[in-house]
């Protein structure tokens, strides 16, 4: 497929082709948008690297994906925005099933520290160096991964002790 | 805790038994309070639970408080109370099927949420959306900012102490949901877009109501302008209350008004124009401050802003379908349906498969919504189920930054700095 990139992803592109030749790993476009692929391991120094030089300051979102393959089943995409350029970018990285373990970003931008809360809460991806790493909408002592594809739909009965819905005796 | 301990500390004066009731009845209930540490006599110390259920936190927010008499040492949010799933639930559903849920996200602003959700799927689907649609979709999104910012202007005031503005801005509210009761069918939850356009054609009723809306609101805004902006009370109340620094704003993820609030022009209506946002004029309100008071004036030039966008919309209604004339791709019109056997598959059709995205595909597609950038990722397989639908909700970012400009407040600025940022729980919690 012809990319077609504009100004600022072209040299998002060349920077990271040049400064991070062994975690660069595709650029791709769909429906418009454009994504680029890198290694997991390099995720923070490449976030830190396009925060300071180009440009991108906003993290407007960080999100998880089961790609519910059987290599590198999970993703986790950074959305990042550059209020210079107007251009959106998503960064992605893939992770194992077995373990998935990645670099939190919250060093770079505070605000991530929810958004690896909830993707950790949704398909279990650990986020090292978080500064608070906890579930964020199911409790703590919930032991499934909801979003994940095997999680069924209607729950699984009795994983959260719910408070009784008779009224007490006396 | 022993009751009868702190009543000895802290040397009732008058109205002792009165008192030691009130400790009592403060033990009984819920909010827990515990000694912090042994050298602290007069318990200045103490651990306060407020929420889930508390009627200041608008919904089921929870937040843990740490306090030093009457100053916050430090804040933890919890949230998730109303986390009920609709990522997992989308998977599982259809993308017309979806809409409606939307509506129950953000239940504030429901005609903002159903707009972000058809836009995503039309840009993933390159669905092709008539003109008069486009038009009838902006004036929808405008009016549910104003009906979500009156919420916000009669909580928020009511925060501070003024309980007539309740009312106020709730009787003006009203005359909102009775236009999407004539414009959608539906006074609140509207589910009026659809993929590929809108469900019906504004009627000459609703056009006369926007209109009407359209002149009178302004004056009501006046008078509102008129006994807040030189009110003392609302000042002290506001100004340098929960200041989110420019510097930190971006940083901590701060969206909306909050971010606009903090002095960042960042509107996705002018940042990446959609609809036909390009071709109407407005002015995004933008405030340095960054405390609630200059939340109060983004958003009170924000409603000035909808008028105006809505009477542009009006003037350059145009004429044509409301909804995409491909069976592929949208639903068709009722008349079809009941008049031709060809109309009656399609929508079955619709109705049972929806539209499919190609395989692989994926989209990210953004709106401003009330509170802030509301985002939608679209990841397809080529069936008529997204793989994966991932909602960027700007309550959730707004709701982080509370842990940060909470810190150090008092505790009666709790409710006002929740009130300015303005969350909503269904969005926040997904």
């Amino acid at each position: 497929m012809d990319l077609e990139l504009s100004e600022t992803h072209q040299t998002v592109v060349d920077g990271l082709s040049e400064e991070f030749s062994d975690a660069f790993i595709e650029v791709y476009q769909s429906s418009g948008d454009t994504f680029i692929r890198v290694e997991s391991g390099a995720i923070v120094d490449i976030c830190r690297y396009l925060k300071n030089e180009q440009h991108f300051i906003y993290l407007s979102d960080i999100f998880g994906i089961d790609r519910f393959t059987s290599r590198e089943r999970f993703e986790v995409v950074y959305n990042l925005i550059s209020l210079r350029a107007r251009e959106h970018l998503f960064i992605k990285v893939r992770l194992p099933e077995e373990n998935p373990v990645i670099e939190s970003v919250t060093g770079v931008w505070k605000s991530a520290n929810w958004m690896e809360r909830e993707v950790y809460d949704m398909f279990g991806i650990e986020f090292t160096n978080h500064p608070d790493f906890r579930r964020i909408f199911m409790p703590e002592d919930f032991d499934y991964f909801p979003l994940r594809k095997e999680f069924p739909l209607l729950g699984i009965p009795g994983s959260i002790d719910l408070p009784s819905t008779t009224p007490d005796p006396e | 805790m022993d009751t009868k301990h702190i009543s000895d500390q802290v040397d009732l004066k008058f109205f002792k038994e009165h008192q030691e009731k009130l400790y009592q009845a403060l033990e009984d209930k819920h909010t827990t309070v515990e000694m912090m540490d042994q050298d602290d006599p007069l318990n200045t110390k103490m651990v306060l639970n407020m929420g889930p259920q508390h009627p200041a936190t608008h919904g089921v927010l929870r937040l843990i408080l740490q306090l030093n008499g009457e100053l916050i040492e430090k804040v933890k949010v919890d949230v998730g109370y109303l986390h009920r799933g609709v990522e997992k639930i989308a998977e599982n559903k259809t993308y017309q099927e979806f809409m409606p849920y939307t509506d129950r996200m953000d239940y504030l602003s429901p005609y903002a949420n159903n707009v972000a959700l058809c836009t995503a799927v039309e840009k993933i689907a390159n669905v092709e959306v008539p003109e008069r649609a486009h038009y009838i979709r902006m004036i929808g999104c405008e009016l549910s900012r104003i009906s979500s910012h009156l919420i916000w202007l009669g909580t928020m005031i009511m925060d501070a102490g003024a309980v007539s503005y309740f009312i106020w801005a709730f009787r003006e509210r009203e005359k909102v949901l009775d236009i999407f009761d004539q414009l959608t069918g539906h006074r609140f939850t509207v589910s009026h877009a659809r993929i590929g356009g809108v469900a019906n054609d504004i009627t000459d009723t609703a056009m006369a109501m926007i209109k009407d809306f359209a002149d009178k609101f302004p004056r009501e805004l006046k008078d509102w302008h008129k006994t807040l902006d030189r009110n003392r009370i609302f000042f002290d109340r506001n100004r340098g209350v929960g200041v989110l620094e420019t510097e930190d704003a971006l940083e901590s993820g701060a969206t909306g008004p909050t971010l606009r609030g903090s002095g960042y022009a960042y509107d996705v209506r002018t940042f990446e124009p959609y609809a036909r946002y390009d071709e109407v004029e407005f002015e995004v309100p933008t405030r340095l401050e960054g405390d609630n008071l200059a939340r109060y004036y983004v958003r009170m030039e924000e409603m000035h802003e909808s008028i105006r966008i809505i009477r542009q919309c009006l003037d350059k209604l145009p004429k044509g379908p409301v909804r995409a004339d491909n069976a592929k791709q949208a639903y068709p019109s009722k008349d079809e349906v009941y008049y031709s056997m060809e109309g009656m598959i399609h929508d079955f059709m619709m109705t049972d498969t929806g539209i499919c995205p190609p395989d692989g595909a994926e989209a990210y597609h953004a709106v401003e919504a009330a509170k802030g950038e509301l985002g939608y990722y679209i990841q397809s397989d080529g069936s008529g189920h997204p793989w994966r639908l991932k909602i960027n909700s700007p309550s959730f970012k707004n709701i982080q930054i509370l842990e940060q400009i909470l810190d150090g407040e008092m505790v009666a600025d709790t409710v006002v700095i929740i009130g300015g940022v303005d969350p909503v729980m269904g969005e926040c919690d997904k």
